[in-house]
């Protein structure tokens, strides 16, 4: 036997292989989270839980206004109020930053132009929170107010005063043109060519932990910054960058997060400022955001307009499909660009779609920056993907669920867009939820305001490609061993509630044989911990998880050989369980742990070994392939059924089915914990979250309190039965895929779908508020959402040829783009 | 005449920032405490007196993040000042566990992952561990009613329910074996 690269197997290796098989002592289990009871005593010290001696308090100074041009700032009052320390501006850091490379477009504190109301134009450090926010109100800011832009198709069209100086053209950050295969010539071949308008609202993440930060200069120079940060990594990269400090001076300590879901995973102005400050002042220095500071800091889900057109056989198959996607990026770039790919990524891994074609923009508009909300840019097309299927169910006289089952992507195939798909237990997903929500039976027969709805989504474990381009791991933990048998593991992954430091915990624990309460977790930091680039993308159970088993396999390799030779056992016949290694032909003959370790410390020195992971090369090549690759995607599928009041217009949630595809649940608990908080998510979004501004009221945030942006409560959160699919991928850790963002992307679309099996009508935005339900019920068409599309000024779309038609995976020059067809479309 | 602003230091800080001197009495604990008089009990509890385990989630009572008992009744302590808190029994999350351990909540929230980031928990283990003392047998829908002030973005709620009915379960079985005086 050998491993994935070839190399023979060790006879330690093929033993921990062996030991494997016989059956896990922890994975798949649910045992409580390491850092279960911390967090029930209120002993888990989140950031704004920390404070040091001498410690000042920060505030920023924000721009009440949507646009304009800074013409001066006076700070002389703020700096002689008593209790004042420091104040700064934004020519104090010049430097910008971003968490892409591509779109570093961001100062700390606002030098030129404010953007959106909300951005920060100052900052203070005082003595204390009062005399902070006191002196952040006597600032003065002169402003020479610029026409602001809310709307992205006035953005698409409005060049005179555009908000950056970069991107694509005026206030285009980022225009995507890519086609895979032969669309026009797909639509020609279908039997039924569908186009409809989609439009996704944003909404925010509401972490119930607002973002604070603690900065602290040490006596040596050094910077030392704890954080509620996802993204530890990149906070360190943007510190360092925009400090002008080496970033071996620069530590940067993610606190467990009071929640994330993608809303801290940016470096933040605030986190700079706080440092920077505790720099000038030589104190440590905090801030802690306001709920209506986070709602302006914001990164949340891009709304989107979507054009969706697709051509259909008779059976059903989809021939191709044209996707349009127009992205209200907000006012600085974020993950814009990744989120513009991503909304046209990955509509090819869940059904057959052999031709491909989308066209994305994302423009600049005057309100706060969009980025990454659980889904990632999937969530909007996913919404419109799997309405249309409906619709298309409905026309071709086809059952939702058949038109599914019928055409699924294959497992181990490459998509047109040239995405390796590895597992894919998709199938499995749809019957296990049409089986218990009894979907046969029932769909379709309802009594008029009763409804069932189906959808089904898919998700990266991981991004195959890290953010800065470079060949290095994205993934690293070392285990160090003690002579007591306890095991030290250290890694820089970041845990935001989702359970990554049990994932951690349990995987080492695994290969040794121990419990995990023999384990003790350095994460999250780093100046102590290899790199982890984060938590996102839900990548960290499969990288982190591989990294952790090579550390564990090299660390137990070292003790097996040490205690096979005193048990004079071949190692490959060790086994290693409750904290004893011995031979698995006679059990009774072993060693505690604690003793092998001391003999492999005899043998070897002092134990210290590291493991890392670096996904598997992608096949696309071609500009933009970087979006979408992953080492493995999970599956997902839900029956919802509502009751609709035709009265009101009203939406009730009555039961949601969701079955998930995880590969193999390192911990079941905390799979289905991630399963049900994803469907509760996705439930907000679909019924009543939305981040909306007043363009009348100069682009005021219309709702930036948690009593006025809805988010459900326990009375709108139906039962949830959720199912898992275990089949596990030779990528994953003990074969386990992600869980964190997949489960939530089904349910917008099984929502809407449902609500059109209630009412028959069609609503194709969300959130489906009971507004818009009524609207469609009275209208002709019987549906409510977009009607326009404006033309994204595609000019230059790139032709790349599909595996079918003999490609590489990447783009030769393009040729001229062809004309549409003239094929009847019916929408 | 301030000796200090004599001698050129400081000027004596407003009358605002005076600070208010009492006694309160929080986890079955007598506190003095200083705190200026506009301060909620959410801060004197966070700030001055080191209780960080009691969260804060808008300091607006929307949330529910910052509840705390008060003579036994769930309270949102970012809407009452610590100058109303005279002569009440103040109960947070650390006043939960003894030297005995946990309080079952908190092992159930912990062992059924009722706990993910964990933010939200204090609060909701002292609404539920209130509602236990009023029925020792919630249905559903009671928790459904007690719990709607308390927000959790991480769960869904679903896993928060079950750890409470377990805990539930365990505190009227434990009960009912101290009655039948089955422990020495």
């Amino acid at each position: 036997m050998s491993d994935d690269n070839g190399t023979p197997l060790s006879p330690e290796q093929q033993g921990l292989r062996d030991q494997l098989k016989e059956g896990y002592n922890l994975i798949g289990k649910s045992p409580i989270k390491v850092d279960g009871m911390a967090k029930t005593t209120g002993e888990t010290k989140f950031a704004d839980d920390l404070s040091l001696p001498r410690q000042l308090f920060v505030k920023l100074h924000r721009s009440h206004v949507a646009y304009a041009r800074i013409k001066s700032i006076d700070t002389s009052k703020a700096e002689a109020l008593p209790g004042v320390v420091a104040v700064l501006t934004g020519e104090s850091l010049p430097i910008p930053f971003g968490i892409l490379p591509v779109s570093q477009d961001e100062h700390a504190l606002c030098i030129d132009k404010v953007r959106f109301i909300g951005d920060p134009v100052a900052a203070v450090a005082a003595i204390d929170e009062d005399v902070a926010f006191e002196a952040m109100q006597l600032i003065h800011v002169e402003y020479e107010k610029l026409d602001p832009v809310f709307d992205p198709a006035k953005a698409l069209l409005n060049n005179e005063e555009p908000l950056h100086d970069y991107g694509d053209d005026g206030n285009v950050h980022k225009r995507v043109s890519m086609n895979f295969g032969d669309v026009e010539g797909a639509f020609d071949d279908a039997d039924l060519v569908l186009e409809e308008k989609y439009f996704f609202e944003g909404n925010t993440h509401l972490p119930l932990e607002q973002h604070a930060t603690l900065a602290w200069r040490e006596p040596d120079g050094r910077l030392t910054v704890w954080s509620c940060t996802q993204t530890p990594h990149y906070v360190h990269k943007a510190m360092s960058n925009v400090l002008e400090m080496p970033p071996s001076r620069v530590r940067i300590i993610a606190t467990p997060n009071g929640g994330g879901f993608g809303g801290k995973s940016d470096p933040f102005n605030h986190e700079i400022v706080c440092a920077k400050l505790a720099l000038i002042t030589n104190r440590p220095c905090k801030i802690a955001l306001t709920r209506e500071e986070v709602f302006y800091c914001h990164r949340g889900r891009h709304p989107t307009l979507m054009n969706m057109k697709v051509g259909f056989r008779k059976d059903g198959q989809m021939t191709g499909m044209h996707f349009q996607s127009l992205l209200d990026g907000g006012g600085y770039g974020s993950y814009g660009v990744a989120s513009t790919y991503y909304t046209g990524a990955l509509q090819t891994v869940t059904y057959k779609l052999p031709n491909y074609r989308f066209d994305g923009v994302r423009t600049f508009t005057n309100k706060p920056p969009c980025g990454p909300k659980r889904g990632h840019g999937t969530p909007q097309p996913r919404f419109a993907l799997e309405v249309h299927l409906d619709r298309a169910a409905h026309e071709l006289g086809i059952d939702p669920a058949d038109i599914r089952l019928n055409h699924l992507c294959p497992p181990d195939s490459i998509t047109a867009n040239w995405l390796k798909v590895g597992s894919m237990g998709l199938g499995p997903c749809i019957e296990k939820v049409v089986e218990a929500s009894g979907w046969r039976e029932r769909y379709g027969k309802l009594p008029h305001g009763k409804g069932l709805g189906l959808a089904c989504s898919s998700y990266i474990s991981g991004a195959g490609l890290p953010i800065y381009w470079n060949a290095m791991p994205h993934s690293g933990v070392t285990v160090q061993l003690d002579r007591g048998g306890g095991v030290a593991v250290f890694c820089g992954e970041t845990e935001i509630g989702q359970g990554s430091d049990t994932v951690l915990a349990m995987c080492v624990a695994e290969v040794l044989g121990i419990e995990l309460e023999d384990i003790r977790l350095v994460v999250g930091d780093t100046h102590t911990t290899p790199v982890d680039l984060g938590s996102y993308s839900s990548r960290v159970t499969l990288m982190m998880g591989n990294a952790a088993f090579q550390a564990a396999e090299r660390a137990r390799e070292m003790i097996a050989k040490a205690a096979g030779e005193r048990l004079e056992v071949p190692s490959v016949r060790l086994r290693f369980a409750e904290n004893r290694v011995f031979d698995v032909q006679d059990p009774e003959h072993g060693l505690t742990f604690a003793k092998a370790v001391q003999l492999a410390e005899t043998k070897f020195g002092t134990i210290a070994v590291a493991g890392s992971y670096t996904p598997p090369a992608t096949p696309g090549k071609y500009r933009g392939a970087g979006v979408g690759p992953s080492p493995a995607y999970s599956y997902s599928a839900a029956v919802i059924q509502v009751d609709v009041d035709p009265e009101t217009g009203e939406t009730v949630v009555e039961k949601i089915w969701v079955a998930h595809d995880i590969g193999q649940s390192i911990n079941e608990m905390l799979v289905i914990g991630q399963v049900e908080g994803g469907v509760y998510m996705g439930l907000g979004e679909a019924i009543m979250e939305e981040m909306t501004y007043r363009p009348n009221r100069f682009g005021v945030h219309k709702i930036p309190s948690m009593l006025e942006y809805k988010s459900p409560t326990t009375y709108e959160m139906p039962p949830v039965e959720t199912f898992l699919i275990e089949d596990p991928d030779p990528n994953g850790p003990f074969g386990a895929k992600e869980v964190g963002q997949g489960p939530l992307l089904p349910i917008m679309p099984a929502v809407a779908n449902a609500v059109f099996d209630a009412v028959g009508v069609r609503v194709d935005e969300i959130p489906v508020t009971p507004d818009k339900v009524l609207k469609a019920m009275t209208s002709k068409d019987k549906r409510y959402g977009p009607t326009k599309y404006p033309d994204l000024k595609i000019t230059d779309t790139m032709y790349v040829k599909t595996l079918e038609q003999g490609g590489d995976g990447t783009s030769p020059r393009p040729p001229k783009a062809p004309t549409s067809s003239g094929k009847k479309v019916s929408s | 005449m301030n000796p200090t602003t004599e001698a050129g230091g400081p000027p004596p800080p407003p009358t605002s920032l005076a600070k208010t001197h009492m006694v309160l009495r929080v986890n079955g604990e007598d506190h003095e405490v200083a705190f200026r008089p506009h301060k909620t009990l959410l801060e004197v509890l966070r700030e001055d007196m080191d209780l960080t385990g009691t969260k804060h989630g808008c300091e607006l009572g929307e949330c529910g993040t910052c509840t705390v008992l008060m003579d036994g009744e769930p309270k949102l302590s970012c809407l009452v000042l610590g100058l109303e808190s005279d002569g009440v029994d103040i109960e947070t999350v650390e006043g939960m566990a003894g030297p005995e351990g946990g309080h079952p909540l908190q092992h159930t929230f912990a062992e059924l992952g009722a706990a993910q980031c964990g933010y939200c928990t204090p609060g909701f283990l002292l609404t539920a561990k209130a509602v236990l003392e009023d029925d020792k047998d919630p249905s559903r829908e009671t928790l459904v009613e007690e719990l709607s002030g308390n927000l959790c973005r991480c769960t869904g709620y679903l896993k928060i329910y079950e750890a409470i009915e377990l805990a539930a379960q365990r505190m009227r079985e434990k009960g009912s074996s101290d009655e039948g005086g089955s422990h020495v």
